[in-house]
């Protein structure tokens, strides 16, 4: 046998054969890109044409070299991958644009003074006697924040109180279940703008026409919340194993004391992390907010009336609406994306962190 | 502190389909009682009627009498919590809640149910429950570490620690083995063994050699057939049932022939 093994050692192991080099794949990219660029340089060149050409070469080249070095299976292998890789960085691009667009138009405006001063009223500075205009987006930062916050305070209650009862209480055919089920689907379907024409409308009724306030535009948001804190909380309960309910009940735990001390604990990195989500899906909206809140310039940290300003209506109106300076107005827009972008970013990661926090604990 | 179960012609029912059918059966005090029988037969859903667990089930219930002691288990009135809180229960796979520790762990069933325990108390039920469920000298450095970074065995052990820390009159145990080791099954054996001096076990297992090895008594099930119910075919001393059934069908089970 040592001897056998001896005789091996010098030559290629034989198990090997009929595969291509270890780097073939980077040697077929590099020349697919350099036979592109010279089918480019005889057409007039392209960044985009170049990226699109070396796709189709290097997924050509590959299969033709697969098919021909190594078997057909290999071959579909190494067609697919290429394929799967090039739709990939397809999906990305988009994400990758916008992100840099917003980054690069809205660093500019972007500083201290930017996120500490409020928007308002032009006047004369008393010391050089000429027309300021303050520039800033606190009011807008603080009115997202209050108005998110408190949809967040209506939606969470509810949605997860409905999804307790969803889970734990309504057996599986009881009919209060299906209506409940469908109108969370339908919750989930309602347009924005519709929701924001029922704060609009249900606050006109309430307190007369012009009742435009934080508070009619965070109802608007909580309509658009709750169907999916229920739908997220709903599959986090469910994903709590019926032995653990089991094992409270043989201890002779009643059913509220089981829901809250056992399943709850065991499901609440999901279900924070499902609310932040939602949370991140809603502090974007536009369409509602404009309609129940309004929009302004000038600070209004009370939610209960007037007019609140939030970055993305302050974004909406920066292009849409802008003042002298159109110039100014639109950098200000782009200011106001950037820091809604890093507010979301901010939320996607406080999530993850009450995940991990909250997460139960294996360690030995 | 143990007490007797009399099983006076129950009938289990899943909403309208019989799953178990006509068990009379009387189960003393401070003994090991084993339910054997092929899978689908009825008997851990027997074990399941005998602390209201079946009723986790939506539509199950039952028809006919358990007594507890002369008490009727599904009389008029009876709250299921208060029946559970005397009759605990250990299942198949090991379940310790995820978000505690060893030692509240062993204390959920004291702590859940609202009552109010001193430390030194707390400390003294989690040491007693703890090595009377031969986990103590495992785990007594590592209390406050969570209870699912245990092992397989060791979990179950602890999931019957907890089940005694309530101090129950009667221990239920659906298969507590079938998942472990053959060294944690002994443990687990030998636990069940020491507990029977003070508790009334209710065992359903699998294992033929374990129902010989630890049970006083032994309970054959069988079933007819699918979409029959189950039912009790023959209960005796174990010795009996494995050396001398009087039935053909329990000879047959026991020593591995079928048809």
């Amino acid at each position: 046998m040592s001897a056998a093994t001896a005789e091996r050692t010098g030559s290629r192991n034989r198990l090997t054969s009929g595969q291509l080099p270890r780097y073939a794949t980077l040697y077929t990219l590099a020349a697919s890109i350099v036979v592109a660029a010279a089918i480019m340089g005889l057409m007039g060149f392209n960044w985009i044409g170049l990226a699109a050409l070396s796709a189709l070469i290097y997924l050509i080249a590959i299969t033709v070299l697969s098919s021909v070095v190594e078997n057909r299976r290999r071959a579909t292998d190494r067609f697919i991958r290429g394929l799967v890789t090039v739709f990939f960085i397809l999906a990305l691009l988009p994400l990758i644009s916008t992100l840099w667009t917003v980054v690069s138009k809205g660093i500019g405006v972007m500083s201290w003074s930017f996120i500490s001063t409020s928007g308002g009223q032009s006047h004369i500075d008393p010391k050089t006697l000429e027309l300021v205009t303050p520039q800033g987006a606190l009011q807008a930062i603080v009115g997202t924040l209050e108005i998110t916050g408190l949809a967040t305070l209506f939606s969470v209650p509810i949605g997860l109180l409905t999804a307790i009862y969803l889970v734990e209480y309504a057996a599986p055919t009881f009919w209060l279940r299906r209506v409940v089920n469908f109108l969370v689907d339908v919750m989930t379907g309602i347009p924005s703008i519709v929701a924001g024409l029922f704060a609009f409308s249900l606050f006109t009724l309430l307190m007369g026409p012009k009742a435009f306030s934080g508070l009619s535009a965070a109802v608007a948001l909580s309509v658009l919340m709750i169907p999916t804190v229920v739908r997220s909380s709903e599959e986090m309960l469910r994903l709590v194993p019926a032995d653990l309910r089991e094992a409270a009940y043989a201890l002779g735990v009643t059913k509220f004391v089981t829901i809250v001390r056992i399943v709850i604990p065991t499901a609440i990195a999901g279900i924070a992390t499902g609310i932040t989500l939602a949370i991140a899906r809603v502090i974007g909206e536009t369409a509602p907010i404009f309609m129940a809140a309004s929009f302004t310039d000038s600070f209004n940290a009370n939610p209960f009336s007037g007019a609140m300003q939030t970055l993305p209506v302050m974004s909406y109106t920066g292009y849409k609406f802008p003042g002298q300076d159109i110039e100014l107005s639109n950098n200000l827009a782009w200011g106001a994306a950037l820091l809604l972008v890093i507010i979301v970013v901010i939320l996607n990661l406080i999530a993850r962190l009450v995940a991990m926090i909250f997460a139960p604990k294996t360690g030995r | 502190m143990s007490k007797n179960v009399n099983v006076k012609n129950l009938n289990v029912y899943y909403s309208d389909f019989l799953a178990v059918e006509g068990v009379s059966m009387d189960i003393a005090a401070r003994s090991v009682t084993a339910f054997i029988g092929p899978s689908g037969c009825g008997k851990s859903t027997l074990l399941r009627t005998l602390n209201r667990m079946h009723e986790v089930i939506p539509g199950a219930h039952v028809e006919g009498q358990v007594l507890i002691d002369g008490d009727d288990l599904y009389g008029p009135g009876v709250d299921p919590v208060t029946v559970r809180r005397q009759i605990g229960m250990v299942f198949q796979r090991a379940n310790p809640f995820p978000t505690m520790s060893i030692k509240d762990n062993v204390l959920a069933g004291v702590r859940l149910n609202n009552k109010r325990i001193s430390r030194s108390d707390a400390e003294a039920l989690v040491e007693k429950s703890l090595r009377g469920a031969n986990l103590w000298n495992e785990v007594k450095d590592r209390l406050d570490k969570p209870g699912q970074g245990l092992s397989g065995g060791q979990q179950q052990r602890l999931c019957i620690a907890r089940a005694i820390a309530v101090e129950p009159q009667i221990l239920l145990m659906d298969e507590p083995c079938s998942a472990l080791d053959p060294i944690s099954t002994l443990a687990v054996e030998d636990l069940i063994n020491e507990l029977k001096d003070t508790y009334t076990v209710v065992i359903v297992t699998h294992n033929m050699q374990q129902a010989a090895r630890i049970s006083d008594k032994t309970a054959f099930f069988n079933i007819a057939g699918t979409g029959k119910p189950g039912k009790l075919i023959e209960y005796a001393n174990t010795t009996e049932i494995f050396n001398n059934p009087t039935v053909k069908a329990t000879e047959d089970y026991v020593s591995g022939r079928f048809g």
